[in-house]
């Protein structure tokens, strides 16, 4: 595999180390914000694993991380918290088993088809949540009272509590961030670079392309859906705009910030995404013309996205400077 | 000769109005090289690729140990042992020579959701592909991004995918175009010790290499077999002469 991509051990365990003591220091709004920013890190990262790795453009993303989301109102009972143990899991299944069923689907195509489909999945599942009853329509939903982690009759975890959010976010953060390390360097996740390369020859070489392609595509699902999952958690409240198109364009923008097929630039472009986002809407109203400035300039200048511009910098600093 | 592994059967491929393949039979069988002589046009290529299941045939049969594959994707015809190479150079450009070849042996291990072991741990691929780079002629370049390969080498790793998939049938496309002339008679060595134990179909345009290792040749002309038969046969046939060989020099592209 190319191994033009190596991110030093100590920059990520620099970041983790920041991120554990952070709420310690920080104030509620930062820490909450942060929390926002984890989120999407896990979002963005499973949409890399298609995007970058596998070479599959989705344009339908949101949809998985909406239906866990949902999953979490439907599955909470009204007037208790629910627990853990169960909302999770049926958070996820619910994004994997959808994940799955329109894979069968939308894996049939390629290119520009492919964009379009799961767009239209995507929409089509808006769509259902938008116009039925299902959860609250178009309004969208209250979660009245956020999952908590209970052994017996001692409880472990608040979600409700913003310090144990918090570090239930960076722990599946990490979770996620290990998980996809491994993956990618399993046979899996190298049939999956030689789909994105080139897929004809991997059929001619016997490989079951599609059935690998759906793997993945379940896989990014069910990550997808541990992001959804958090963000209904944390704000305890559900509306069909976190599956619209917006949402998957949004995620979509964070890789290609970032810089695609490295994984560090999903998390680095959705910290970028969420902090301009703040910026920006503080300054004006019309911040999304200054947000359409920024990708413009990023795609036109740092090809590779911001990822690479940390090693643009750390080539100049260590003098290299003649590879270039 | 060895048992008839690969069969193909009245095939036929049309392209709109035109008749790549017409009628097409020819038999391979273990332990001999069959090659597949023919101009530019000849359908050698669509051949191939109706073999290989790159194309569906329009019409006739393709038997692979007396089973009818015909309506079989690529993917399950190579699983079961049918490999081909490509006439055009056909890799994994970022990934190394090894990688290439570690890749192609992987695709014969039902290992697709081990997902928490290294791909790179298994011994058993990791020999496949040196093997196979060893006997193209690539070891030496192992190490190698492929892309940076020279032309005549990506030929030699094109043929080392092929074999680190343990195929017992050969579909190869044009292996010598493209390659040194050492290289070209390192190969051409290496497929008569490979011609022992599989099955070999060779389109190549190399009149010397071809009537060097063929055990038989067909000779096509406008998607139809105009003959078929040993070296020497085909080498004092008038209808091959009229039709090719003495027809001014043979297109070489």
């Amino acid at each position: 595999m190319s191994a033009a991509i190596k991110t030093p051990r100590g920059a990520l365990l620099a970041t983790l180390l920041v991120l554990s003591i952070f709420p310690l220091f920080g104030s509620d709004y930062y820490s909450e914000l942060l929390t926002k920013i984890m989120i999407m890190a896990i979002f963005a990262m499973s949409l890399d694993l298609l995007v970058g790795f596998t070479g599959l453009v989705s344009f339908g993303h949101a949809a998985f991380f909406g239906i866990a989301a949902y999953a979490v109102v439907l599955v909470s009972p009204q007037y208790d918290p629910s627990s853990l143990w169960l909302v999770l899991p049926a958070a996820v299944l619910a994004a994997a088993v959808a994940a799955f069923v329109i894979g069968l689907f939308v894996l049939r195509t390629k290119g520009i088809y492919f964009i379009m489909v799961t767009l239209a999945f995507a929409q089509m599942i808006y769509f259902v949540f938008h116009d039925s009853p299902l959860g609250g329509g178009s309004d969208g939903v209250f979660i009245n009272f956020k999952p908590e982690l209970r052994i017996g009759e001692t409880q472990l975890l608040d979600l409700g509590n913003a310090a144990h959010f918090y570090y239930v976010v960076l722990l599946l953060l990490v979770a996620t961030y290990v998980f996809l390390r491994i993956l990618l360097r399993s046979p899996l996740g190298h049939a999956l670079a030689g789909i994105k390369s080139n897929e004809h020859r991997m059929l001619s070489l016997g490989f079951p392309v599609f059935l690998y392609k759906l793997a993945g595509f379940v896989i990014a699902g069910a990550l997808a859906g541990v992001a959804g999952f958090l963000s209904a958690c944390q704000f305890g409240f559900v509306t069909p705009e976190i599956l619209s198109w917006h949402q998957s364009g949004n995620v979509l923008l964070m890789v290609i910030l970032g810089g695609m097929g490295t994984l560090n630039g999903a998390a680095i472009g959705a910290f970028a995404f969420v902090v301009l986002q703040e910026v920006f809407s503080a300054l004006t109203k019309h911040w999304q013309f200054l947000m359409g400035t920024v990708i413009v300039l990023v795609v036109m200048l740092l090809p590779g996205g911001l990822s690479s511009l940390t090693q643009r910098v750390r080539r100049l600093l260590v003098g290299g400077g003649s590879n270039g | 000769m060895g048992e008839l592994v690969l069969a193909a059967r009245g095939l036929s491929r049309q392209f709109g109005g035109l008749a790549a393949n017409k009628d097409v039979s020819l038999d391979m069988h273990r332990g001999e090289l069959h090659a597949v002589l023919g101009p530019n046009g000849a359908g050698k290529s669509t051949l191939i690729n109706l073999l290989s299941g790159d194309l569906p045939p329009s019409g006739g049969q393709i038997l692979y140990r007396g089973q009818d594959i015909s309506g079989w994707s690529p993917d399950r015809r190579s699983r079961a042992g049918i490999g081909r190479s490509y006439q055009r150079t056909n890799i994994f450009p970022a990934f190394t020579a090894f990688e290439n070849c570690r890749l192609a042996a992987q695709s014969r291990a039902p290992r697709a959701l081990h997902v928490f072991s290294r791909a790179q741990n298994y011994d058993d691929l990791r020999s496949a592909a040196d093997r196979a780079l060893e006997q193209a002629g690539l070891a030496a370049r192992r190490d190698v991004v492929a892309a940076t390969l020279s032309h005549g080498e990506q030929r030699q790793l094109e043929i080392a995918m092929v074999l680190a998939t343990a195929p017992s049938v050969l579909l190869l496309d044009e292996p010598l175009a493209g390659m040194g002339s050492e290289e070209s008679q390192l190969m051409v060595s290496l497929l008569q010790k490979l011609s022992a134990d599989h099955a070999i179909l060779l389109v190549e345009h190399d009149m010397d290499a071809v009537f060097a290792v063929a055990d038989v040749i067909t000779v096509m002309v406008t998607g139809q077999v105009l003959e078929s038969g040993p070296p020497d046969q085909i080498r004092s046939s008038l209808a091959v002469q009229e039709a090719y060989l003495g027809g001014g020099e043979p297109d070489d592209e």
